[in-house]
């Protein structure tokens, strides 16, 4: 297939940026879209000119890292996939793609679609953690029983990669689900209590402090998650701070 | 006051006053949907009287309600203005309606025009009644030796530009009560096995109380 990619192209993270169209040709349906980009790039540079930068690693949807906007949507249109899992069967021959960086404060561009996500990184610092005691006389964790609904849901909300869909969709770039993730894996889980309070204050502290926005629920992060993560985990995040608040 | 600096203490502020506002929302119908009632305005003028004089809803709950109002509009402007700061470059294209619905993206305007129609409602009831009470100091609830309430309120709805502005209004009330209930509930932590129940219960809330205010204006500006 043969398409016209609108790119936004941005030489370093002073610089202002803008989109810029390119085509593409003989396209397989079957290619990924990252595998796509690589056709875009080899192209470029064929052409003399700067290939686009933008974030990859894995390519099979479990580092998190090709963070893309891609016709409005985080990810692009296919819903539980990373864009490295989206296909090019998913568009048809003659569409004009809009690829952008995630956009948030939280995460400023360094070059083309590349972003900084270290917030995440420094809010799972404040607190995305729990001490083990490793003196020898560390208990098994498989002796410490725990209900397997509790287990699942830890297990659920510990699947979150960080990629930050959730920002980039979210209207108001709020990190909630990403936060509400990290806090509700330990939360469950018996290891997780010692501490608890400190963690969600923590955690919640410095995500206010990268500048994400607030929560006004409406769902939009939890469709565009690639790895299904729920709502349920932000309510469970914010009873948690709550208690955590009243307890000092 | 420590707790209204982090987001979600912000975000479990703006739930209670919703949740207070819902309620009131709520006792206000009970009272204005007696006014259709088939005894000419009896039980309506009743109820009124009551409200109106009592001291506890006077000088107690009607602070309180005020406060809360105020409260709820001043928070969502401050989360508003935090929520656009953090993202300062927008998107070329945005395509929102793929993953949520225009009622819960759209809060600041349906609120905007709800905040609108307070002030038109306060003009029109509020600010009499408080002029009437509270300046000319009568507090009798009597017009030519009859209770004033139900023919004032049937004098109001004459007008079709003032029922169509309040038609305008209540529909856009359903819209933020749509998103606006659930979400209250989903700001202090409640989401469990109840949610889906009082999903189809906020539904039934947030489309059958506007309606029913509604049907209270086009009865009164047709029935009178």
């Amino acid at each position: 297939m043969n398409l016209t990619l609108s790119i936004w192209r941005q030489k370093g993270a002073n610089d202002k940026g803008k989109m810029v169209d390119y085509k593409v040709t003989d396209i397989s349906e079957h290619m990924s879209f990252l595998e796509m980009m690589d056709v875009l790039n080899e192209q470029l540079i064929n052409q003399g000119e700067e290939p686009v930068a933008f974030d990859h690693d894995c390519r099979e949807g479990i580092c998190g890292m090709c963070s893309m906007y891609i016709n409005g949507e985080a990810h692009g249109p296919d819903r539980g996939v990373t864009t490295c899992q989206l296909h090019m069967r998913m568009f048809k021959d003659g569409d004009t793609i809009t690829i952008e960086p995630f956009r948030a404060a939280a995460f400023p561009v360094i070059k083309d679609l590349v972003v900084d996500r270290s917030s995440f990184e420094r809010i799972q610092q404040a607190g995305g953690y729990i001490s083990v005691n490793t003196s020898g006389n560390t208990q098994d964790a498989n002796a410490i029983l725990i209900p397997k609904e509790d287990a699942d849901k830890a297990m659920d909300a510990a699947t979150c990669i960080g990629c930050g869909a959730c920002v980039a969709t979210c209207k108001n770039s709020s990190a909630m689900l990403f936060v509400g993730a990290k806090v509700s894996q330990y939360a469950l889980l018996p290891q997780g209590q010692v501490e608890a309070t400190d963690r969600v204050l923590n955690m919640v502290k410095q995500m206010d402090e990268e500048g994400f926005g607030n929560c006004t629920n409406t769902g939009a992060c939890e469709i565009e998650c690639p790895k299904g993560i729920s709502l349920e985990n932000i309510a469970r995040m914010n009873t948690e701070f709550m208690k955590a608040s009243l307890k000092g | 006051m420590g707790l209204l600096k982090s987001s979600i203490g912000r975000k479990f502020a703006m739930a209670l006053s919703a949740f207070f506002l819902m309620f009131f929302l709520l006792q206000h119908f009970a009272i204005n949907i007696t006014s259709i009632f088939p005894d000419n305005g009896a039980t309506f003028n009743k109820l009124s009287h009551f409200m109106g004089t009592n001291g506890l809803v006077q000088y107690v709950m009607q602070p309180i309600l005020i406060f809360g109002v105020v409260f709820h509009f001043v928070m969502g402007f401050i989360l508003e203005l935090k929520n656009k700061s953090a993202r300062k470059v927008s998107y070329a294209k945005n395509n929102g309606a793929a993953n949520s619905t225009w009622m819960s993206r759209n809060m600041i305007w349906s609120g905007l025009a709800i905040l609108a129609f307070v002030v038109l409602h306060f003009i029109d009831f509020w600010f009499p009644e408080i002029n009437t009470k509270f300046i000319q100091g009568d507090w009798s609830g009597l017009h030519d030796g009859e209770f004033r309430y139900f023919h004032e309120l049937q004098h109001k709805f004459l007008s079709p530009i003032r029922v169509g502005a309040y038609i305008i209004a209540f529909v856009f009330l359903a819209m933020h009560l749509l998103h606006g209930f659930n979400s209250a509930f989903q700001s202090v932590g409640a989401n469990n096995k109840y949610t889906k129940g009082l999903k189809t219960f906020s539904k039934i809330y947030a489309i059958g109380i506007p309606v029913g205010f509604i049907i209270i204006a086009l009865f009164h500006h047709f029935n009178h």
